[in-house]
């Protein structure tokens, strides 16, 4: 990626070779100055310092690049940056004090209806909302930093907010203290990819009506409410952390109407709730594992043909939970540390199915409040029994050849 | 010194005491008598406190026993059956006994312990007792504070005939000085020369409280034994 | 009273039993540590035995040992020495000694292995069932005369403490569930001092973060200083209540 930019770089400089400085010594003294001055596909070179730019507009294809990392205040007033040109690219700037509207999503970086435009390196702080795509095509969000405070969900913005986009590359940014740390609603045929999400207010990655996208080698970490992944299809996931994702409703992935997805090689630790899904279809969750959540896997009857393979399940309190008996979904092939069976032809499959569903978990799906009665005697002696008699529990919600050993993932 | 004024405890249905009125003092030796069940066990624990009464009230030296307790400090008791925990030996027994009751400016009274040789079982467990040498015991510790009052109650029953007679020779001596002694026995002949007074219960109720020259006048009999059987013949 | 005391101790300690206890629980926490492989997990197994197996000798050996101890107090009683001085010696003496083997077998290898605030709650709620349980034993054993019928009682008791209660909640969260009875059973749980107990250790564990939304609420209550003073006057009051009522029971009781 970087060759090719530089490639490029080279050919616009080799091609137009225009260059404008500007700083306390330079020949400009502001940013608005140099960008009225510059031509289609010059290089405005910005030097270190303080600069208060109002509302700084860019209308035509430029490189906008600061030197040791100049500041670019909004005053609590303004948007900092809005792009409104193809083939932009911002790099290398300390982006702060974002206005804060209830009527305008003002941003640091805000980009309309552009195309190709690169937003790299930069340090925002204190945003209302971070880098702000509507209608973007083909941008690139690279090795951002992206810090807030925020009190409440009204008051506070998104990290990373993607919207009606197309083709986005979201790469290696750390969005910490925003609403959403990054948000994509009407956005398709994107990546995600490591990416750092950690103590936003509400979710991690905010991910809704969005297809074709994929999210890869990305860390969510003590979100308020973990991951939502809503009404989108064709979405993978793999090899994400998730991670503390504690309190009243946290998920590490809250699946709403997803349909042909792939959840694969995540990490899932210490979740409330490691994966919620509701309505879920056709979703593979394969070779993930799930240690030291409260439930590994809730799901609703409202899913069908989820499939669970190849999982490993460790220390969670419980594995599976459901609402429902009816079952449409499969489980096969998993490592679950609570498996209690035998192995008599040493196939390290076991003889016996395994029953993720708990009669207390089902218990507590019901009734909440019952969670008073966790690691009670009345609960340890009620799951023993109903392991032998299943009553409660789901009949056929089973995996049929449970792992003896746990998978190497 | 000790008066048990009207006094009524009930087991169940059971009238263990039926509305007793006794006066007992200084320097007398009185039976309790009564045929089995009459209620005397249950009126020397009313005295001790052991078992609280329904209605009435007993004074010791002019003070209700209902709330005190260090009254019992003046008494020296002999039960019935000598209970005493198992695991102990007599000679922690002893230890303990003189421990909790702390004899201040009391001389104690080592007299039945050097008699009965109770010293040479010191390290014996109390569970490993026959129950004549728990009697020994029993009767040892009663006297060891050399208490104003002594409550003794079948002292004599499981004793051989000579620890029996050191017994009532060590019940004289300290009635000589002035101590009173309550004492209940089945075999009256043993009392004959040691009371001086007689109380005589029957299903809880005060048959009557004489002295013994008078039941002897009033019989005719000049055995208790026999004078009791006269009384008893006539209740019937 | 500090005689009696003493003489209550020596007694029980003479009593093989009380080191039995101690070996026994000893073994079994090192083994659980020893086994576990994180010590915060040591500390969930070691919970269900706080839970289950203290509270059980706590009741049955204080009962059993009251009720052998009739003759001494028998003898106590006819000495010059207060009932209740008597009576407080023998709690004092049976929680004493069941305290001991508890701190040895179980508090020990705890601050060696995990000495977390979880690990120090589980101590606290341990010690605090024994007396609990030494005072229920008592008010048993003063109120009924016969042995076997007060040793049947106390297991009763036992069971109920440690099973039909939750049972009795688990039933009640289900005739009620159309109501909202988070705060209701914050305050049924301070009925059952083993319930109460559980719950004061799980929040001081991580796992209490997953339990959702009504975790939060309990975590609300029992999590928060107040709550944890509040929770921690209740289990006091477990053991005044019976004491206290022994105690008076006690000093009418005919011998």
């Amino acid at each position: 990626m970087r060759i090719i930019l530089f490639i490029l770089s080279c050919i616009s400089l080799s091609s137009y070779a225009g260059v404008i400085k500007v700083g306390r010594e330079q020949q400009h003294k502001s940013i608005t100055a140099a960008i009225d001055a510059a031509r289609a596909g010059d290089t405005v070179l910005v030097d270190g310092g303080i600069y208060y730019e109002k509302n700084l507009v860019i209308n035509k294809p430029i490189v906008l690049k600061g030197v040791n990392q100049p500041v670019l205040d909004a005053e609590k007033k303004y948007e900092n940056i809005s792009v409104k040109s193809d083939n932009v690219t911002i790099q290398g700037f300390v982006l702060q004090h974002t206005g804060v509207s209830s009527i305008v999503d003002y941003a640091a970086v805000k980009i309309y209806n552009s195309r190709n435009v690169s937003v790299i390196d930069n340090i925002v702080k204190d945003a209302f909302f971070g880098i702000y795509s509507q209608y973007g095509t083909r941008c690139l969000i690279k090795n951002n930093t992206l810090t807030a405070f925020a009190k409440t969900e009204q008051s506070s913005g998104n990290g990373i907010h993607c919207w009606k986009s197309d083709s986005m590359q979201i790469i290696g940014n750390t969005v910490t203290g925003h609403r959403d740390g990054i948000y994509f609603e009407f956005v398709t045929n994107s990546v995600i990819w490591r990416n750092q999400s950690f103590k936003n207010l509400r979710y991690g990655l905010h991910f809704m009506f969005s297809n074709n996208d994929a999210y890869i080698n990305n860390v969510f970490q003590n979100n308020g409410a973990g991951v939502a992944v809503m009404f989108s299809k064709e979405v993978k996931m793999f090899n994400n952390f998730f991670q503390e994702n504690w309190g009243d409703a946290a998920y590490g992935i809250l699946l709403k109407e997803i349909n042909d997805s792939y959840i694969e090689g995540n990490h899932f630790e210490k979740n409330t709730s490691a994966i919620y899904a509701e309505g879920a279809n056709r979703i593979f969750v394969k070779r993930n594992i799930f240690k030291n959540n409260g439930w590994a896997f809730k799901i609703q009857a409202s899913c069908s043909e989820v499939m669970l393979e190849y999982n490993n399940f460790l220390g969670n309190i419980f594995d599976v939970g459901t609402n429902g008996s009816l079952v449409l979904n499969r489980f096969n092939n998993n490592y679950w540390d609570k498996y209690e069976g035998y192995d008599l032809n040493r196939d390290n499959i076991g003889d016996i199915p395994y029953r993720p569903v708990s009669m207390y978990s089902m218990i507590v799906e019901r009734n909440p409040p019952a969670v008073i009665l966790f690691h009670s005697m009345m609960v340890s002696l009620m799951d023993k029994s109903e392991k032998i008699i299943p009553s409660l529990t789901p009949e056929n919600l089973k995996d049929e050849h449970p792992m003896m050993k746990p998978l190497l993932l | 010194m000790i008066i048990a004024n009207n006094i009524n405890k009930k087991f169940g249905r059971l009238k263990a005491l039926d509305n007793v009125s006794v006066s007992c003092n200084k320097g007398e030796c009185i039976a309790l008598i009564g045929p089995n069940g009459s209620g005397k066990t249950t009126f020397i624990k009313a005295i001790l406190g052991m078992v609280l009464c329904d209605s009435g009230f007993i004074t010791f030296n002019g003070k209700n026993i209902l709330h005190d307790w260090e009254y019992r400090s003046k008494i020296g008791y002999m039960p019935q059956i000598g209970r005493y925990p198992d695991n102990m030996s007599i000679g922690q027994l002893m230890v303990m006994m003189k421990d909790i009751r702390k004899p201040k400016n009391i001389q104690l009274d080592e007299e039945l312990v050097n008699k009965f040789e109770l010293d040479k079982l010191y390290d014996k467990r109390m569970r490993t007792l026959s129950g004549g040498t728990r009697q020994k015991v029993s009767a040892s510790l009663a006297f060891l504070f050399n208490p104003e009052v002594l409550i003794l109650d079948e002292p004599t029953a499981g004793l051989d005939p000579v620890a029996a007679e050191i017994l009532k020779e060590k019940i004289i001596a300290e009635k000589a000085k002035g101590k009173l002694v309550l004492i209940t026995s089945h075999i009256l002949s043993e009392l004959d020369d040691l009371v001086s007074q007689v109380i005589y219960l029957q299903d809880g109720k005060l048959i009557f409280h004489k002295k013994i020259e008078a039941l002897r006048e009033d019989t005719g009999q000049e055995k208790l034994s026999k004078a009791i059987a006269t009384v008893m013949l006539k209740g019937r | 009273m500090v005689k009696i005391f003493k003489y209550v101790i020596i007694d029980i300690l003479r009593n093989k039993i009380i080191l039995a206890y101690t070996v026994f629980l000893l073994v079994l926490s090192l083994s659980i540590f020893n086994l576990e492989d994180s010590s915060a997990k040591g500390i969930l197994s070691l919970l269900n035995i706080v839970l289950i197996i203290v509270p059980m000798v706590s009741i049955l050996f204080a009962t059993i040992y009251i009720y052998n101890s009739a003759e001494f107090l028998e003898l106590l009683v006819s000495q010059p020495l207060k009932r209740k001085t008597i009576w407080l010696s023998m709690f004092g003496g049976l929680a004493f000694s069941l305290v001991t083997a508890f701190l040895v077998g179980v508090g020990i290898p705890v601050l060696l292995y995990e000495a977390s605030s979880a690990g120090i709650m589980l101590i606290t709620s341990g010690v605090l069932l024994t007396v609990i349980f030494v005072a229920i034993a008592l008010l048993a054993g003063v109120k009924i005369r016969d042995k076997a019928r007060g040793i049947g009682t106390v297991i009763l008791l036992w069971l109920y403490f440690s099973l039909l209660f939750d049972g009795i909640v688990l039933f009640i969260l289900f005739q009620f569930a159309d109501y909202p009875l988070e705060k209701l059973m914050v305050g049924i749980t301070t009925l059952n001092p083993i319930g109460l107990s559980r719950i004061l250790v799980l929040l001081k564990m991580d796992i209490s973060a997953m339990m959702g939304y009504t975790g939060a609420i309990f975590k609300d209550f029992f999590g928060t200083t107040i709550g944890m003073i509040i929770s921690l006057l209740v289990l006091l009051l477990w053991i005044v209540l019976p004491g206290w009522l022994s105690v008076r029971k006690f000093n009418h009781k005919d011998l």
